[in-house]
């Protein structure tokens, strides 16, 4: 009998581990032969922990599961209280297009010989074949853009390294995934950790790397030790090493753990730290294509834009530019957080709309009580009400409405959320993890805080104050963290104003 | 008192490595629970840097201790998916349940904000020695209190 528990961060902090333990525990006494495999999380983390029992061939779900649900999954599964049926015809998961976590919580992560009959290493073979060059044009016809936020094209990235001429070049997966509502980085790197090696294989021989850093927050432990245990196992099977495949050129890999520093997202002050220095921003140019990490030509990519290379090497670019809706193209994986029934993460062409994907598949809020304002894109995203239910989830869309789709996680609040509170959090945020190169963010932040401290007092002025300073940040800070600490502030503004004026006229 | 063979092995085990001061710092915390400070100078020694060069990394990033923690660690996520199902609750009900406030080392338990578990789906999120705790509740934390004061 074939029976998979998560071992995913999430799966484990609902209590996983002790379900897997009780399932052993009661196969023991029961003299039944089960092999538990710890697999990584289908992403519905309402349902977690989810336990999934082959039955005919088919992967049943039992969740969310507590120890004391494990007796009755022997007994009568079909009956059992907690039984949601087949996993994958879930709507939540049927509706999905998993291209880049096709994988994840269907295998064991660290098994290479599921990885290899789920199409593992198919997309290196393919870019081995046709060469470097070929395989970026397969990129760049792909529309595949920096799924980290930014957007920038993947292709033309890679391309301007390859064409960088230096005896040694990088390539640095950011895995400093620090936003909140964020959390797909580690779910792939928990359950699907061969994907991530591939794609950043592909990116050495594209570029002419051989040598690649994944660089892994340090609040995520568990995604550290499988990606390290990953990339010794692909190492000692010849996947990667001395020859790619035991064929190509060499490329190896480097687990490098951040020091809980938000910033070090930011990929200029990523490679200061990687480099053994302070998290500070760099200007640019130069830009890290050219002088990035040593100062040797490096691509630095999010772990999402690294996973989604094998497939797209696998099935052609065309094929991943099928999806998505205008210059987005592709899947993204959205993340699903905060006050939502069922919270997870949903793979999709770009183009489904706000509303749907907050109504339809997050199913409202956990709490029942009406939906208020959803943060899209992290800490620096803008909040959006349910006027913006129209906007299709597009980085051009989000952009053209005062918002950002970054790394597409989407925190939604229900009618509880103090907007003030969190407009001043934003500012107390960016004061915290500023690395305090520039002065707008620096000084800035700390002066957001003052001036929303007066008006939550009822100075009517300090408001006209706040979006000057806003202002000033935006268009004066050297990157995207004071450059975006203006966007949720001005955004709650904009969207509630009650809330910044009601207090005055309490004061007065 | 620090400077002591754990610190040379760390030194030698990093040797030629390049970039190794954050793994250096790291495998010093994991060593003595926090990064004492004449620490700094070996490590300069080693990596041809100036002592306040390795003293300016250390104090940039949040996860270096100056000091030695409490033997329990309760780490609350800050975050606005914790916020948005309660987080700052329940973060004040642990803080009255323990009798102290966060950012603060008492009777042997550290109680500190974190800015993201990546648990944003099952918020509210904490980490106690270690272990991460989902859709946390005042009482299991509670629970989880006494069972470190224990």
């Amino acid at each position: 009998m074939k029976i998979w528990v998560p071992a995913d961060a999430a799966a484990k902090a609902c209590g996983a581990d002790a379900v897997a333990a009780m399932i052993a525990h009661q196969a023991a006494q029961q003299g039944r032969e089960v092999q538990i495999i710890r697999n990584g999380t289908r992403g519905m983390i309402w349902l977690e922990p989810l336990v999934e029992i082959e039955m005919d061939g088919v992967r049943m779900g039992f969740g969310p599961m507590v120890p004391g649900d494990v007796p009755g999954l022997f007994a009568s599964p079909e009956s059992h209280p907690k039984a949601v049926g087949p996993v994958e015809e879930i709507p939540f998961f049927a509706r999905q297009t998993r291209l880049s976590f096709a994988r994840c919580g269907r295998i064991d992560p660290l098994s290479l010989e599921d990885y290899a009959e789920a199409e593992g290493w198919q997309g290196l073979t393919r870019a081995l074949e046709l060469g470097p060059q070929a395989a970026i044009e397969t990129v760049t016809t792909s529309g595949l853009r920096g799924r980290g936020g930014a957007g920038f094209p993947t292709g033309i990235k890679w391309k301007t390294v390859a064409d960088a001429e230096a005896s040694q070049k990088y390539i640095v997966c950011n895995a400093d995934e620090g936003d909140s509502g964020s959390f797909a980085d580690r779910m792939l790197m928990e359950g699907d950790p061969y994907c991530l090696i591939e794609g950043m294989a592909i990116a050495g021989l594209c570029v002419g790397a051989t040598k690649g850093f994944v660089y892994i927050r340090s609040e995520y432990p568990d995604a550290i030790r499988v990606m390290e245990a990953a990339i010794a196992r692909a190492r000692s099977a010849s996947y990667i090493g001395p020859a790619l495949m035991g064929q190509g050129p060499a490329f190896d890999l480097e687990v490098r753990v951040g020091a809980g520093a938000y910033i070090c997202g930011e990929e200029t002050s990523l490679l200061n730290s990687l480099e053994g220095k302070r998290g500070m921003v760099r200007a640019k140019p130069p830009l890290p294509a050219l002088e990035g990490a040593f100062g040797l030509p490096t691509v630095v990519n999010n772990v999402l834009s690294l996973g989604a290379v094998p497939w797209i090497l696998t099935h052609g670019g065309a094929a991943y530019a099928e999806f998505g809706l205008g210059r987005s193209r592709g899947t993204i994986p959205l993340q699903i957080a905060g006050n939502v029934a069922h919270g997870g993460l949903f793979e999709t062409g770009f183009g489904l709309s706000l509303g749907a994907l907050i109504n339809d598949i997050a199913g409202g809020t956990a709490s029942g009580r009406p939906f208020k304002a959803v943060q899209v894109g992290g800490p620096l995203g803008a909040y959006h009400g349910e006027d913006d239910f129209d906007l299709d989830i597009c980085y051009e869309a989000f952009a053209e409405r005062g918002g950002l789709v970054g790394h597409a996680g989407f925190v939604v609040h229900d009618e509880s959320a103090d907007m003030m509170a969190l407009a001043r959090y934003a500012m107390e945020f960016c004061a915290i993890e500023s690395c305090g190169k520039c002065t707008p963010c620096r000084i800035g932040a700390v002066r957001g805080i003052e001036t929303l401290d007066r008006i939550a007092r009822g100075e009517a002025d300090a408001i006209e104050i706040l979006q000057d300073l806003c202002e000033v940040m935006e268009k004066g800070s050297l990157c995207a963290m004071g450059g975006f600490t203006p966007y949720p502030v001005r955004s709650a503004m904009r969207l509630f104003p009650e809330e910044f004026t009601q207090l005055r006229e309490a004061a007065e | 008192m620090t400077h002591d063979d754990r610190l040379s092995t760390i030194l030698a085990t990093h040797s030629g490595r390049p970039g190794a001061l954050l793994p250096i710092l790291h495998d010093v915390q994991a060593a003595y629970g926090y990064v004492p400070e004449d620490c700094y100078q070996p490590i300069a020694d080693a990596l041809r840097l100036g002592r306040a060069e390795v003293a300016g990394v250390v104090s940039f990033y949040h996860d270096f201790r100056a000091a030695p923690a409490g033997r329990h660690v309760i780490k609350i996520c800050r975050a606005e998916a914790c916020q948005s199902m309660g987080g700052a609750a329940m973060m004040a009900g642990l803080e009255h349940a323990l009798g102290m406030k966060i950012g603060q080392t008492q009777n042997g338990i550290t109680l500190e904000a974190v800015y993201c578990l990546g648990l944003c789906a099952c918020a509210p999120a904490a980490q106690v020695n270690g272990q991460l705790v989902g859709r946390a509740t005042a009482e299991q934390l509670e629970a989880l209190v006494t069972e470190v004061s224990a």
